[in-house]
C-alpha cells in the first residue's frame, strides 16, 4: 500500500521515522544496557558484596529531562500534523458520506450517488461530510493515514488532497458488528476529465445482469456474499442459481430458483441456508429494493456459474 | 499432628469450609489465584481461537458473529477477571500485609466479602456465555451496545459487581497501609511493591465508581430508554466513550502499576542490591496514578472531540511518559554493579524490561496526536497494549508467582523447566505481537474477522507465535502443579530477599509473625 498519496501521509511518515529512530535508540540503551550489566555483573559467589547506591540526582535529572524534551518535540510535531489534517480549504469538493451497517454511501452535489466506491479528481482538496444511520463507524484511508469516526446524529468531517492517481482502500475502523471487517469501500483518484465522465455516467444501456453487478456492490451484498465460492458472513453466490437439494436450517431441501432468491433477499429470515442459522445475520430488504433491482440481482446471480 | 512449629496458614485449619469462611488474607489471596488462573485459561483459549481464525483471510472456524463474541469475551475476561484482579488481589492480598509487618489487612471480613462479590460478578458474566452471549467488544460502545440483541445488560451488571469488589479491595489496602504498619515501618521504608499496590488502590477507589455509574446508565438506557447515550432519543453516544475511558484509562494503570511494583522487588533481590532511586520510583507510582485521571481523551482523538481537547490530552499523555521512563532507568541503574543471578523470576523481570521498553516507546508514538489518527483502532494499538499488558503485567505476574511460590506454598519449583517456559513465552510473545505493529502500520484495523490479502503473511507469523506462548504457559502450569505435588521443601529465604516476608517461615504462620517485627532500616538493605 503506497503511502505518499498526500502531503499529510508524507508528514505522518516523517514523524513516524523520527519516532522509530529515537525509540530505537531508547530501546537500545535500555535493552543493551540491561544485557551488558547482566553479563558483566553476573553473580560470582554467593557472598558478593554490592555497593550501596541510593540515588544520583544528576543522572536522575538527565533521564527525566531528556525524555521530556523528546516527548515535547513529538507532541508539538504531532499537533502540527493534526492541525493540517483538520484544515478544510474553501474550494474543497464536498461529498456527503452516509455509513450504515455495513455499507458506505456517497452523495455528490450533482445528485450522483454511489455505494462502496467513490471517485475524486487528483490534486483537488476533498471534504467528506459524514454521518451514520445506525451505530458509530469510522472512515479510514490507510494509504492517506487519516481516519475520522462517523457518528449517528451529527456530522463529522474528513479532508484530504490526493496527489497521485490510483485506487485506495477505505476500511471501517470502529467496531460495528457482524460484517465490520467487510465494510470496505474503494477510493478512486482519477483525472479531472475521468471524474467528470464518471459523474455523468448513468445506468442507461446496461444489461440486467450488469445492473445486478452494480447493485451487488451498491446495496451492500458484497459485504457478506462472495462470488468465488468462499464462505463469508453469508453463503457465496457462485453456482447458487438452479442448485438442487439446497439444504436449509431445519433440513428442508429446495431448488434455488427465482422465487427462492426473491424470498431470501426480501425476507431473509424465511429461508436460512444450513450452517448460517438459527437467525440470519442479513437484514430484510423488503421495502429497500424495488422490483427492477431484485430482478437485476437475480439475473446477475444466474450468470455466476 | 505435628508440633506447634509445623503449623502454618495452610494446615492450621483443615477442610474446605475453613477456606470458604477464612478471614486470612493469605488464603483469600490464594482463592483469588485459583479464580484468576482459571479465567486466564479460558481467556487464553479464546485468544488462541482468534489467532486460528486469523491464520488466513476468509472464514476459518467462526462466523463473523462468532468471532465478535470470542473477541468480546477474550477482552472482557482478560481485563476484568485476570489483569485487574491479577496482581493486587492475588499477590497484593498475600504480601502487602506481610511486607509492612501486619497480621492481616485492616478489614479481613471485607476482604473475604470482596472475594465473594468478585466471584458472583464473574459467574454472572459467565452465564451470558450460555444465553445470547455478547458481541460489543469489552468497551461496550454505544449505540452498538444499545442496538445489539446480545446480553449486554447482564454483562455490564457483572462488570458493576466486579467493580464493587475492586473498590472494596482498594479501600482495604489503603487503610492497611496507613494504619497497620509495624513499629518503625515509616512510609519511606515500605517496599516498592507496597507503594505500587497503594497507588493502584487509590485509583481503584476513585475511578471504579465512574465505571459503575456508566454501566448502570447503559443498562438503564437499554431497559428504559432514558435517552442519555442513544442518538435516536437525543442522547450522545460519544458521551459514553468519555465516561468509559474516564475509568478505563486509569484502569490501565490499575493493571500496570502493581506489575512495576513486582519488578522493583525482583530486580533488587536478584541483583542483591539496594534499589536505585527508591523515592523517585515511589513518587513515580503516585505521579502516574494522579496523571492517569487526565488522559482519557487520548482514546478519542478521532471520535469527534474538539481539536483543542485532543491537543491537551496528547500533551498530558506525554507527561505520563516521564515517570515511566524514570522507573525504567532506575531499574537499569539498580543492575549496575549488582550481583545478578538468573532464576526464573529474574528472567521474567528482565523480559519485562525488554518488552515494556517496546510497549512504552510505542505508547509515545500513539500519544502523538497526528500519528494516532493514523494508528488508532489498528493492529498497532493491539500490539502496543499487548506489549504493555502481557509483556508488562503478565510477565511481572508470572515472575511474581515464581518468586513467591516458595513462600506461598513452602515448596520449590523446577528451575530448569520454569526457565524453559519463560523462553517459550518470551519468544512466542514477540513472534505473536511484533508483526502486529507492522500490520497496524500498514493499516489493518483491529476487531477484524477477515482481512485483505496483503495482510496474510504477517497474520500467519502471529498465529504461529500464539502457539509458542501456549506451550510456554502449559509448561508453566505443569511446573507449578508439580511443585505443589512434590517440590522440595522451601527454606524461609531462598533468594536472599530483604523484605519482611523472607523473615518468616515458608509457608508463613497463620498470623504472619510470631513476634511483631520492629523496623530499623529501609526495605533493600544489601550492604
Amino acid at each position: 500500500m503506497n503511502s505518499d498519496v498526500t502531503q499529510i501521509a508524507q508528514q505522518v511518515n516523517s514523524l513516524y521515522d523520527f519516532l522509530l529512530i529515537t525509540s530505537g535508540i531508547a530501546c537500545a540503551i535500555l535493552i543493551f544496557g540491561m544485557i551488558y550489566f547482566a553479563v558483566k555483573y553476573k553473580r560470582k559467589t554467593n557472598n558478593d558484596k554490592t555497593p550501596y547506591i541510593s540515588h544520583n540526582s544528576f543522572l536522575e535529572f538527565l533521564w527525566s529531562f531528556i525524555p521530556l524534551v523528546i516527548f515535547m518535540i513529538v507532541f508539538a510535531w504531532g499537533w502540527i500534523i493534526y492541525h493540517e489534517m483538520r484544515k478544510f480549504p474553501k474550494d474543497s469538493l464536498e461529498v456527503h458520506v452516509t455509513a450504515k451497517q455495513w455499507q458506505w454511501d456517497f452523495t455528490y452535489k450533482s445528485g450522483k450517488t454511489s455505494a462502496n466506491e467513490f471517485y475524486v479528481p487528483v490534486n483537488k482538496p476533498v471534504k467528506l461530510i459524514m454521518t451514520s444511520m445506525d451505530v458509530i463507524h469510522s472512515f479510514y484511508i490507510p494509504s492517506m493515514k487519516i481516519k475520522q469516526d462517523v457518528v449517528p446524529g451529527r456530522y463529522s468531517a474528513l479532508g484530504f488532497k490526493a496527489e497521485k492517481l490510483g485506487e485506495f482502500y477505505v476500511f471501517c475502523t470502529e467496531f460495528c458488528g457482524t460484517a465490520h471487517s467487510a465494510m470496505m469501500a474503494k477510493l478512486k483518484v482519477v483525472s479531472q476529465a475521468d471524474y467528470e465522465k464518471w459523474l455523468q455516467e448513468t445506468d442507461e444501456g446496461l444489461s440486467m445482469a450488469q445492473l445486478g453487478a452494480k447493485y451487488y456492490n451498491e446495496k451492500g451484498c458484497v459485504a457478506c456474499h462472495s462470488l468465488d465460492g468462499s464462505k463469508r458472513v453469508g453463503p457465496s453466490w457462485k453456482g447458487l442459481f438452479g442448485m438442487k437439494d439446497h439444504e436449509m436450517e431445519g433440513g428442508e431441501k429446495l431448488i434455488a430458483d427465482e422465487n427462492y432468491i426473491r424470498t431470501s433477499i426480501l425476507n431473509s429470515q424465511d429461508k436460512i441456508v444450513k450452517g448460517y442459522g438459527p437467525r440470519s445475520a442479513m437484514p430484510a430488504y423488503q421495502g429497500q429494493l424495488n422490483e427492477k433491482e431484485v430482478a437485476a440481482l437475480i439475473e446477475y446471480i444466474k450468470e455466476l456459474k | 499432628m505435628g508440633s506447634l512449629s509445623d503449623k502454618n496458614y495452610l494446615n492450621e485449619f483443615p477442610g474446605i469450609w475453613s477456606w470458604l469462611t477464612t478471614l486470612d488474607h493469605k488464603r483469600i489471596g490464594l482463592m483469588y489465584l485459583g479464580a484468576v488462573m482459571f479465567f486466564f485459561l479460558v481467556g487464553g483459549i479464546m485468544a488462541l481461537l482468534m489467532r486460528l481464525e486469523l491464520f488466513a483471510p476468509g472464514g476459518q472456524i467462526f462466523s463473523g458473529d462468532g468471532y465478535n463474541q470470542v473477541l468480546t469475551y477474550h477482552g472482557a475476561i482478560m481485563v476484568f477477571m485476570v489483569i485487574i484482579p491479577g496482581i493486587p488481589a492475588v499477590l497484593g492480598n498475600f504480601f502487602l500485609p506481610i511486607q509492612i509487618g501486619a497480621k492481616d489487612v485492616a478489614f479481613p471480613k471485607l476482604n473475604l466479602a470482596s472475594w465473594y462479590v468478585f466471584m458472583s460478578g464473574a459467574l454472572l458474566a459467565v452465564t451470558t456465555f450460555f444465553t445470547t452471549k455478547i458481541d460489543t467488544g469489552w468497551t461496550f460502545y454505544t449505540p452498538y451496545s444499545i442496538r445489539t440483541q446480545t446480553a449486554v445488560v447482564t454483562m455490564v451488571l457483572a462488570v458493576f459487581i466486579m467493580g464493587m469488589s475492586s473498590i472494596l479491595t482498594g479501600l482495604n489496602f489503603i487503610v492497611t497501609v496507613h494504619k497497620l504498619r509495624a513499629p518503625g515501618m515509616t512510609m519511606f521504608r515500605i517496599p516498592l511493591f507496597v507503594w505500587a499496590i497503594y497507588s493502584t488502590a487509590i485509583i481503584q477507589v476513585l475511578a471504579t465508581p465512574i465505571l459503575g455509574i456508566t454501566v448502570l446508565l447503559l443498562a438503564a438506557e437499554k431497559i428504559l430508554g432514558i435517552g442519555v447515550f442513544d442518538p435516536k432519543l437525543g442522547g450522545d453516544p460519544v458521551l459514553f466513550q468519555h465516561f468509559f475511558w474516564f475509568y478505563s484509562h486509569p484502569a490501565v494503570y490499575i493493571m500496570i502499576l502493581p506489575a512495576m511494583g513486582i519488578i522493583s522487588e525482583l530486580i533488587a533481590t536478584f541483583s542483591r542490591k539496594t534499589i536505585f532511586g527508591y523515592t523517585a520510583i515511589a513518587f513515580s507510582s503516585i505521579g502516574i496514578a494522579a496523571v492517569s485521571f487526565f488522559v482519557w481523551g487520548h482514546h478519542m482523538f478521532v471520535s469527534g472531540q474538539s481539536e483543542f481537547a485532543g491537543v491537551v490530552f496528547s500533551f498530558i499523555t506525554m507527561l505520563v511518559g516521564v515517570p515511566t521512563a524514570i522507573k525504567m532507568f532506575n531499574w537499569l541503574a539498580t543492575l549496575y554493579r549488582g550481583s545478578i543471578s538468573f532464576e526464573a523470576p529474574m528472567l521474567y523481570a528482565l523480559g519485562f524490561l525488554f518488552l515494556f521498553a517496546i510497549g512504552g516507546v510505542t505508547g509515545i508514538m500513539l500519544a502523538s496526536i497526528g500519528l494516532d489518527v493514523a494508528f488508532h483502532d489498528t493492529y498497532f494499538v493491539v500490539a502496543h497494549f499487548h506489549y504493555v499488558m502481557v509483556g508488562g503485567t503478565l510477565m511481572a505476574l508470572m515472575g511474581g508467582i515464581y518468586y513467591w511460590l516458595p513462600k506461598m506454598f513452602g515448596k520449590m519449583y523446577n528451575e530448569l523447566w520454569a526457565q524453559i517456559s519463560f523462553v517459550f513465552i518470551f519468544i512466542g510473545f514477540n513472534v505473536t505481537f511484533f508483526p502486529q505493529f507492522i500490520l497496524g502500520e500498514k493499516g489493518m484495523p483491529r476487531r477484524y474477522f477477515d482481512y485483505v490479502i496483503p495482510y496474510e503473511s504477517l497474520n500467519r507469523v502471529s498465529t504461529v507465535g500464539s502457539w509458542l506462548i501456549a506451550i510456554g504457559f502449559v509448561i508453566s502450569l505443569i511446573v507449578i502443579i508439580q511443585s505443589l505435588r512434590k517440590g522440595a521443601k522451601a527454606p524461609a529465604n531462598p533468594w536472599g530477599g530483604k523484605t519482611l516476608e523472607w523473615t518468616v517461615t515458608s509457608p508463613p504462620p497463620h498470623h504472619n509473625f510470631d513476634v511483631e517485627p520492629v523496623i530499623t532500616a529501609g526495605p533493600y538493605e544489601y550492604r
